[in-house]
């Protein structure tokens, strides 16, 4: 085992595959020469060549749409788009074609592609490089969204979206593209199964529900409260879409409490689906009320430091809202 | 240029079965036993030109929604068409999950489409970038209304295609409408085809209502895609005789004059005439191919009538695929 | 000063009393302990001695009327001394049946507390509603921790290890908590709280020409007592027959030495002793239905119905029977009966009953369907002793047979264990030595 950050991990896992199958490419802005601009393809370039790992047009229509024409064909396109907040010119080729392949087709057609992206704010990056565009994704069947928040995950989930017959959204979060660091398994072939949540610390007292960066830091908020006498059970939810209900419920009839915390918009937000889904089948367990921390209902994430922080959640803003629904 | 006799009266039947499908088509609406149509009428002689200039089953085609005639020369049967119209369970295309004429037919690498236009030309140059990355000689022709090569998904198509010289022949169907707005208020150029040069590919404009000269413009385009010498783009002119679809009025935006100068120049009837003045076929073969027509369609009108409509919940599959299968 | 005559408290748990009759009137004299007016508490009439030397000075609670335990009903002292003119109610100190509690409770338990807003709880959860209902809690007794003092899940899974760590052997009856209602009739004390049945429409008979009985205390509380019974318990028949030769041999040979002393032996002596070795086989069916268990009764108190001369019914209960041989039971049998049918028995000689005989064929009935006699499991019914034709080994033979009909409460007792009991009390008469 060897300790490395995310993006490493997701540079692995697109090495990895690009290795074991030729029909592997990966098409985006910068991907080739430069390596990413995150250097999630570094040395990418050099090892397979321009032929699988190209430089496209600033366009992502063309990315995605080019992509959707490729799998058709046969191939396995990995589709970065540089910024999440760019996927919108894609979004038509995502929801109107990729989407609906193979259910229009009567399952004739199928689109095995990969649209990756970094999101998330936390970096400086303003309204238009901390985006978070989940939602937009957890409502259309035919897609498969994922969001890893550790190395090991990273990895083996890429490595599954890659062989899933499906279009997968693979979302990372870019502030832990280097800030989160984890033990990945050398030289061993390993895959992450898309669909099932993980549990990743149990307890008794409080369900938090949660992805992505969000992840790191309800741990963290999860070890502050402990010293309180609280029992946070903190469920890293990995694949968003299709929503792994089972997991969600098991552990609601466990605690009784459930709060889900996401980056992302509060309203219409994920955390929406999952509230609802867990006052629809687990309400003969709660002993109170389902929570959400969110981002806050304003466009986007502020430049400014201050007003940054303001927007984004962090481990003491989570600790506090354990403590209110452990006291309810 | 060399079409042997028999295929050009192959052609021919094509077209003329396509135009009586169409027709019928038109018939079942009205009739109320169909809800939606959307003709081809006026377009055959362009698309069976075109069609007839790839290779069947090696090439692929990436068609839109006026290209029945083209779907006709891929081997769909009327039958299957007009189980289409009805909605009838496991139609090809779609398993009725879709309108009709949005076409599909894996066996003949036709690939499936959708509504929102020109979300398919994307897709022809992702195709034509694979066989490129496989280093294989197949080609893909695409096509599309001239009013939809207003969207930018044709232009990043056509612009990918051109900096990858992807082995595309993006057709453009110049049916001088699109709905209700012409072409004049579309686009600055006056072809489609004048738009290629800015993109640095080659753009040919060809008369869409001669079967054989596109045919002809259409095969050298493929020749050289196949050599791998880059995309071209097309334009084949032509005129919508019929209104855009079965709901639309087009009385509101052109002339009943205007639509009947260009009915003189259906090309069924000028193909039809130019055949016979070739001596290439008969008045008496027409009558002949004209019952056939008749029959054909009257056959497939009563066996669609016949088949089974899909039970509901069929609706809730197939989402997600648990397997590639067209390795 | 003038002395108050009071409504007493004639059994653990009367709460009422009724005046049927007055031996003296306003103005009379009376010596103390002379009897002064007669009192019925639930089927018992007593006769309640002055408590002083005096004239009746009033009397405040006619004849018929029924008032709490407590109620002054009349004044004894000196010719022209002053009294009170109100009725008072004397609460008395000493009250053997105090219930400890900590939280204030509500008339009925709260079984089936849907989640919510409730007025006396506070907000109940969905989950602590459904926890509630699945064992049996009555959310009334359970200390509320969380927000506004509402009570959590975790209150509920506390509460729930405490009830399990409880003995429930050592717990007295009187000290097992009830639901805060005092001083409930006799037969209710063990029993499950009426449910919150919605009015029916009375159904009021035709008007078809007849004359209408009023209901007498005791008529009510009768009717009231069968009410209750069927509607709370699911009643449940089994029937055997027993062959009653052993037995009539038996009595036939030890009757004349029973009258020498003094004791009419009768068949139910038999039954009772037959019983007897039944709920010791069973145990099972010596018990009590209660919202925190079943409980085993120790002790084997049996109830014998005795009907009474001018109608009604009443079951005075030999307590203890165990502790008595046949004799014992016929002598303790006799005296209650007689007793019972004067209206002299005393209010502690009709309660705490753990199971109850009825002989219903005096009269020729065979079986029957007897109502429990609540708060008990179960109540045996024998009928007619009637030579009748058996097989025996192939053959007919003419046998003295009854048929015991035991009704059985079905929450405790099913149809298995109710047989292996009822086989008992069969198997002890047929062999009897």
């Amino acid at each position: 085992m060897t300790e490395i950050t995310m993006v490493e991990a997701i540079r692995q896992a697109m090495d990895e595959e690009l290795a074991r199958d030729d029909r592997v490419f990966i098409i985006g802005e910068d991907v080739g020469v430069r390596g990413g601009v995150f250097r999630a393809t570094q040395g990418l370039f050099e090892k397979y060549g321009e032929e699988r790992v190209i430089d496209s047009p600033l366009a992502e229509l063309t990315i995605v749409g080019v992509g959707v024409g490729a799998a058709l064909y046969g191939k396995r396109p990995i589709c970065e788009i540089q910024f999440a907040d760019f996927i919108y010119p894609a979004f038509n080729q995502i929801v109107s074609e990729a989407s609906k392949m193979y259910y229009r087709s009567n399952g004739q057609w199928t689109v095995p592609m990969v649209i990756r992206a970094p999101y998330g704010g936390g970096i400086g990056g303003g309204l238009y490089h901390s985006q978070s565009v989940e939602a937009f994704f957890t409502h259309i069947p035919g897609l498969k969204v994922v969001i890893p928040s550790n190395p090991y995950d990273a990895k083996g989930l890429l490595k599954s979206a890659v062989r899933d017959p499906n279009p997968v959204m693979f979302f990372e979060p870019k502030k832990g593209y280097r800030l989160i660091k984890g033990e990945v398994p050398e030289n061993e072939e390993y895959t992450v199964p898309i669909g099932p949540a993980k549990i990743t610390r149990e307890g008794q007292d409080i369900s938090l529900f949660t992805y992505g960066m969000m992840h790191h830091y309800a741990l963290q908020a999860a070890e502050m409260v402990a010293e309180d006498g609280i029992d946070v059970e903190v469920v890293d939810l990995r694949t968003l879409y299709p929503v792994d209900r089972e997991t969600i419920l098991k552990s609601v009839q466990k605690t009784s409490k459930a709060l889900i915390v996401h980056e992302d918009n509060l309203t219409g937000g994920y955390g929406a689906e999952v509230a609802a889904t867990i006052a629809e089948w687990g309400f003969m367990n709660l002993d109170a009320p389902v929570r959400r921390l969110a981002g806050p209902d304003v466009p986007a994430v502020p430049f400014s430091h201050p007003m940054q922080e303001w927007f984004m959640i962090n481990a003491e803003k989570i600790a506090n809202a354990v403590r209110e629904l452990a006291a309810f | 240029m060399s079409l042997s006799t028999e295929k050009k009266k192959e052609m021919f039947w094509v077209m003329l079965l396509s135009r009586r499908l169409d027709e019928r088509a038109w018939v079942l609406h009205r009739q109320g036993k169909i809800a939606f149509h959307i003709s081809g009428i006026g377009q055959e002689a362009a698309q069976v030109g075109a069609v007839y200039a790839i290779e069947k089953g090696k090439d692929w085609l990436v068609p839109y929604y006026r290209d029945l005639a083209m779907m006709i020369g891929m081997g769909m049967t009327p039958k299957e068409f007009v189980m289409s119209l009805l909605g009838k369970a496991q139609e090809p295309t779609s398993g009725a999950r879709q309108m009709p004429s949005h076409f599909s037919l894996r066996h003949a690498n036709v690939v499936s489409h959708s509504a929102p236009v020109a979300t398919q030309s994307p897709h022809a140059s992702g195709i034509g970038f694979g066989i490129k990355m496989d280093g294989k000689d197949e080609v893909v022709l695409t096509t599309i209304g001239e009013g939809s090569t207003s969207q930018g998904e044709w232009y990043e198509a056509v612009n990918f295609a051109a900096i990858h010289e992807l082995p595309v022949v993006f057709l453009v169907e110049n049916n001088q409408y699109a709905i209700s707005v012409p072409q004049e208020k579309q686009m600055a150029v006056k072809s489609a085809a004048d738009k290629a040069c800015g993109l640095g590919l080659r753009g040919i404009e060809v008369d869409g209502t001669q079967m054989f000269e596109v045919y002809d413009a259409v095969k050298e385009a493929v020749e050289i895609a196949r050599k791998g010498e880059g995309p071209s783009v097309i334009e084949a002119k032509m005129y919508r005789l019929t209104p855009h679809s079965s709901d639309d009025d087009d009385r509101s935006y052109r002339t009943r004059e205007e639509v009947e100068k260009h009915k003189k120049q259906d090309p069924l009837i000028v193909m039809k005439d130019q055949l016979i003045e070739q001596g290439l076929m008969t008045e008496e073969e027409y009558q002949k191919l004209e019952e056939k027509a008749k029959k054909v369609v009257d056959e497939a009108v009563e066996q669609a009538n016949q088949s089974p409509y899909p039970k509901g919940d069929e609706a809730a599959a197939p989402v997600y695929a648990q397997e590639v299968n067209h390795d | 000063m003038a002395t108050k005559v009071i409504m007493p408290k004639l059994g653990e748990s009367i709460v009422e009393g009724t005046v049927t009759g007055w031996y003296k009137e306003e103005g009379e004299e009376i010596e103390e302990y002379e009897s002064l007016l007669d009192v019925e508490t639930d089927k018992v009439t007593t006769e309640v001695p002055s408590p002083a030397d005096g004239t009746i000075l009033k009397i405040l609670v006619p004849e018929g009327e029924t008032v709490e335990v407590g109620t002054v009903l009349a004044w004894i002292g000196e010719p022209g001394e002053e009294i009170s003119e109100e009725v008072e109610k004397v609460v008395e100190e000493h009250k053997p049946f105090e219930i400890v509690e900590e939280e204030p409770s509500t008339d009925e338990p709260l079984k089936g507390q849907s989640a919510g807003r409730d007025a006396d709880l506070g907000f109940i959860s969905p989950v602590v509603s459904r926890m509630a209902q699945e064992n049996n809690v009555d959310l009334n007794r359970v200390k509320g921790t969380g927000m506004d003092g509402r009570i959590t899940k975790k209150d509920v899974q506390r509460y729930l290890e405490e009830q399990e760590g409880k003995p429930q052997a050592e717990v007295p009856i009187w000290e097992t908590p009830a639901d805060g209602d005092l001083f409930r009739p006799t037969e209710m004390v063990f029993a499950k709280k009426e449910e919150n049945i919605p009015p029916k429409k009375s159904i009021t008979p035709s008007m078809v020409p007849g004359k209408t009985i009023p209901l007498s205390p005791m008529r009510k509380r009768i009717a009231e007592h069968m009410q209750q019974s069927k509607r709370t318990t699911p009643h449940v028949t089994t029937v055997m027959e027993a062959d009653m030769s052993r037995v009539t041999y038996h009595r036939e040979t030890a009757k004349g030495e029973a009258e020498r002393n003094n004791v009419h032996l009768t068949y139910t002596a038999y039954f009772l002793s037959a019983i007897i070795s039944g709920l010791k086989a069973v145990p099972l069916a010596n018990s009590s239905w209660t919202e925190q268990g079943i409980r085993i009764h120790n002790k084997i108190n049996l109830g014998m119905a005795v009907a009474l001369p001018d109608g009604g019914l009443i079951v005075p209960v030999i307590k203890n029977a165990d502790d008595l041989s046949l004799i014992g039971i016929a002598r303790k049998v006799n005296d209650l009966a007689d007793r019972a049918r004067i209206g002299k028995l005393e209010p502690d000689e009709v309660q705490n009953g753990t199971f109850t005989l009825t002989n219903h064929g005096t009269k020729g009935s065979l079986f029957a369907t007897p109502v429990i006699n609540q708060p008990q499991s179960g109540i045996l019914g024998a009928g007619m002793i009637q030579k009748r034709p058996v097989v025996i080994n192939d053959a007919i033979a003419i046998r003295p047979m009854v048929y015991l009909s035991y009704t059985f409460d079905h929450r405790i007792l099913d149809g298995a264990s109710a047989d292996t009991f009822l086989a008992r009390v069969v198997d002890t008469l047929e062999n009897w030595q």
